[in-house]
């Protein structure tokens, strides 16, 4: 038996390759129609190659479980989610005019404040802000940019819409999974190659070095760069080590680093010490240097401030850009867009309350039922209330919460993510999904083709996250003039 | 580089060294052992003394019987030096320096790895013995092989091939010695296991693969002075101590601060120079290879102390 698409029902929602029963959207054409002259044994068999690929190639993940950090394999679905590139430039644009106008913001936060003084974003925000650092005020990084690379997730509801849903901007990841899904594809899929243009991925790490080597303060063609990592026990080591392979740059740990009387950074090897010019630090602010932070903190580096207010030596992303990755600062994006650019926001918002304001908030405790409501601070998918699948308990709960820290809430409608065909138990059902791009800024800004699709490979869950139970897609920005 | 993935390098070179000679020396072991006349008391107490686990294996096991034996060299968690865990430390300091590593490296130790957590238990039943330890040492190789043909000769590879060449000194060191201890292939009486000689140093060879390389070089029959004098100083074998000492003084020397290395790999050498098996009775040739354990010490401490200190 083969795969009949007849039978596939994407339940009323929006499903990224199926448009209406039994046909394809445009740019899937060639794949439905090929995973169909497979048979279910063939199917089977890819599938497996691919496990197998991920064990041999060691794509893992670390959970912290049970007092263990246990190692996984990465979850991965064979079936890519497609991408129209029509719809895809439109995008791109839209999160490069995004990640700017935040940067703008950022910088604006730590000099002049016109957008709190202009009253476009409340200034108790920013007075209460978990991400905002006094010790970085006054500070001019390289180009003005403060957040060098963004993981912006986007959910697509069920008319089609495309919506921003967070900017993550302190450390995000995935990319390295994103790139790691087409190699697996191309060994496993590599018929559909030969026919169909796909956007490349691979060269993120180029573009990453790229950046980094624009924001270094060292002159001439040679800038040390380096990746600094909480260590292999960090859930996403296995990131950090296959950014600096793929980009020839030192992984280090804090221990390895040292801030000589000069201010300068330099790390220990085997000639000596080495001097550093950019560090691409995957270490949380508050751990980056016990000097000024987390006294206690041992994964950062003590005098790395100094040599940062310094102009020693460049941090990616810079520390404080945080107080914009902030689910309340969030909601003020749009307006935040059209007061830097003076331009119109390409993609929309996801419609979102603000518990702070007293209307709002009335009415989140009146719809708790129906709304996702969320924590300012948190990533993860941890301390969340989803309505449509919460106990009353769970509600008052969050009621509580909710009056108790108003500032520490949003509330946005439960949207109907969009699903795409996804492989469980040897059947092709729907399953939900979100996409997190990866987006660069230093003195040019970059988008990768596609990014990071996550499935919630539950039936029906909308969680997609893979510390709970998530797994992944590769995803293809299909250009259909050339199909 | 930086010191401590420098000392990740060496040591998972070490280790992939040291899963393939333990592969080879209980392969050695199993086939002289079918060789044997029924009724033959094997000893194989001595390959924990080889592995320098002695101690640790007394406390742990009552009886050293092929089973206990092949437990703690082969699957032992609790052994630091067993084959298991020599895989899983050379995949460790592997996954904790993959950026100076080929990315094919890393695939290949995990294969590794999973075949030998997969299978090792299959090696402790005579069965499927052959096939385990043979299918590691094709796996090592091919790790070898790999980073030979595709890593820049740079610093990363010089630590490599430093560990390698330490830890390969090492165990021919300790293999030869096998032939100093008088009847370590047998529990019976001295008198018994003198016609037992040839035997041993045949296997000292083939644990060492020299066998085939010894009569093709030397053209002579197997006896002790000679294959002791072959495995210490015949610089084109790659298994011997002359060998892995002149290495380890090239490798050396690509590095910074090499000068105090290269005094103590000298004065290792002169130890070797002065060990000359024809001269010397099993006492004379044990002592001198105790020498030579001790200069082999002293190179680790001091690429410990140069390179890995920060």
């Amino acid at each position: 038996m083969t795969i009949n698409w007849n039978l596939y029902d994407p339940q009323g929602g929006y499903d990224e390759l199926i448009g209406a029963p039994g046909t394809a959207r445009a740019p899937a054409t060639h794949l439905t129609d090929w995973l169909r002259s497979l048979s279910d044994e063939e199917i089977r068999l890819r599938k497996l190659n691919a496990e197998l690929a991920i064990i041999d190639k060691g794509v893992t993940f670390t959970v912290y479980s049970d007092g263990e950090n246990i190692d996984r394999a990465w979850p991965f679905d064979i079936i890519p989610r497609v991408l129209p590139l029509s719809e895809w430039q439109w995008v791109e644009a839209g999160l490069k005019q995004r990640l700017k106008a935040l940067n703008r913001f950022i910088d604006d936060l730590y000099h002049d404040q016109r957008v709190l003084t202009d009253g476009v974003v409340p200034r108790e925000l920013i007075a209460d802000s978990k991400g905002f650092r006094q010790e970085c005020v006054g500070i001019h990084p390289a180009h003005g940019v403060w957040a060098h690379v963004c993981g912006s997730d986007l959910v697509r509801d069920a008319d089609g819409t495309l919506y921003v849903l967070e900017d993550n901007l302190r450390v995000p990841s995935g990319v390295s999974y994103m790139i790691e899904n087409r190699e697996v594809t191309k060994r496993v899929l590599p018929e559909l190659f030969e026919n169909v243009t796909i956007l490349p991925v691979d060269d993120y790490p180029e573009r990453l070095l790229a950046m980094l080597q624009s924001i270094s303060p060292a002159r001439g063609p040679r800038h040390q760069v380096s990746v600094l990592t909480p260590g292999i026990y960090n859930s996403a080591y296995f990131e950090h080590a296959f950014l600096a392979r793929s980009m020839g740059a030192q992984l280090v740990e804090g221990a390895d680093l040292v801030v000589g009387k000069d201010d300068t950074v330099y790390m220990k090897t085997i000639q000596g010490l080495t001097r550093v010019d950019v560090i691409y630090r995957r270490v949380d602010d508050l751990f980056l240097d016990p000097e000024v932070f987390n006294p206690a903190s041992v994964l950062g580096v003590r005098g790395l401030m100094r040599a940062w207010r310094q102009g020693k030596v460049a941090l990616a992303n810079a520390p404080g850009c945080g107080v914009a990755d902030d689910k309340v600062i969030y909601s003020y994006v749009p307006d935040i867009i059209r007061y830097y650019l003076a331009e119109e926001p390409l993609l929309p918002n996801v419609p979102t309350y603000r518990c702070l304001e007293a209307a709002d908030r009335e009415y989140v405790l009146d719809n708790l039922p129906t709304l996702v409501v969320k924590p300012a601070n948190e990533s993860g998918g941890y301390g969340m209330l989803v309505g449509p699948q919460s106990t009353a308990r769970e509600r008052h709960e969050f009621a509580r919460l909710l009056k108790a820290n108003p500032r520490n809430y949003i509330a946005q409608p439960a949207l109907k993510l969009s699903t795409a065909p996804t492989l469980c138990d040897g059947a092709l059902e729907p399953r939900h999904l979100d996409l997190r791009p990866f987006i660069l800024q230093g003195r040019d800004t970059y988008v990768t083709a596609g990014g990071l699709t996550r499935v919630a490979m539950r039936k029906g869950s909308l969680v997609v996250n893979s510390s709970q139970g998530g797994g992944s897609k590769d995803t293809w920005v299909v250009d259909s003039e050339y199909a | 580089m930086l010191s401590r993935v420098a000392e990740r390098i060496y040591w998972l070179a070490r280790y992939l060294e040291r899963a393939e000679n333990t592969a080879r020396l209980v392969s050695t072991y199993h086939f002289l052992l079918l060789d044997l006349p029924k009724g033959a008391q094997v000893g194989w107490r001595a390959l924990p003394v080889i592995t320098g686990g002695q101690t640790q294996f007394a406390e742990r096991y009552a009886r050293a019987d092929e089973r206990n034996t092949l437990r703690f060299l082969l699957a032992d968690a609790a052994n630091p030096g067993s084959l298991a865990n020599s895989v899983a430390w050379a995949r460790e300091n592997c996954r904790t320096s993959r950026e100076e590593l080929p990315g094919e490296a890393w695939e290949q130790i995990n294969e590794l790895h999973l075949f030998v957590t997969e299978r090792v238990a299959s090696a402790l039943a005579r069965g499927g013995r052959f096939e385990f330890l043979s299918g590691v040492i094709r796996r090592c190789q091919q790790l070898t092989g790999l980073l030979h043909g595709v890593m820049s000769r740079g610093h990363a590879y010089d630590f490599i091939e430093l560990g390698r060449h330490l830890e390969r000194a090492d165990m021919s060191s300790r293999v030869i010695d096998i032939g100093t201890q008088g009847h370590p292939l047998s529990d019976r009486p001295r008198d018994e296991a003198v016609q037992l000689d040839v035997h041993v140093w045949t296997s000292i060879l083939k644990a060492l693969t020299a066998y085939q390389m010894y009569r093709k070089d030397l053209r002579i029959a197997v006896n002790d002075t000679d294959v002791a004098a072959y495995l210490l100083h015949d610089g084109n074998f790659p298994r011997s101590v002359r060998h892995c000492l002149n290495e380890i003084e090239s490798s050396l020397g690509n590095l910074p601060l090499h000068r105090d290395m290269l005094r103590r790999v000298r004065s290792a050498s002169h130890v070797l120079d002065q060990i000359k098996p024809a001269e010397l009775g099993a006492a004379g040739l044990h002592q001198g290879l105790d020498g030579l354990q001790i200069g082999i010490c002293a190179i680790h401490e001091g690429i410990r102390e140069t390179w890995f200190r920060g």
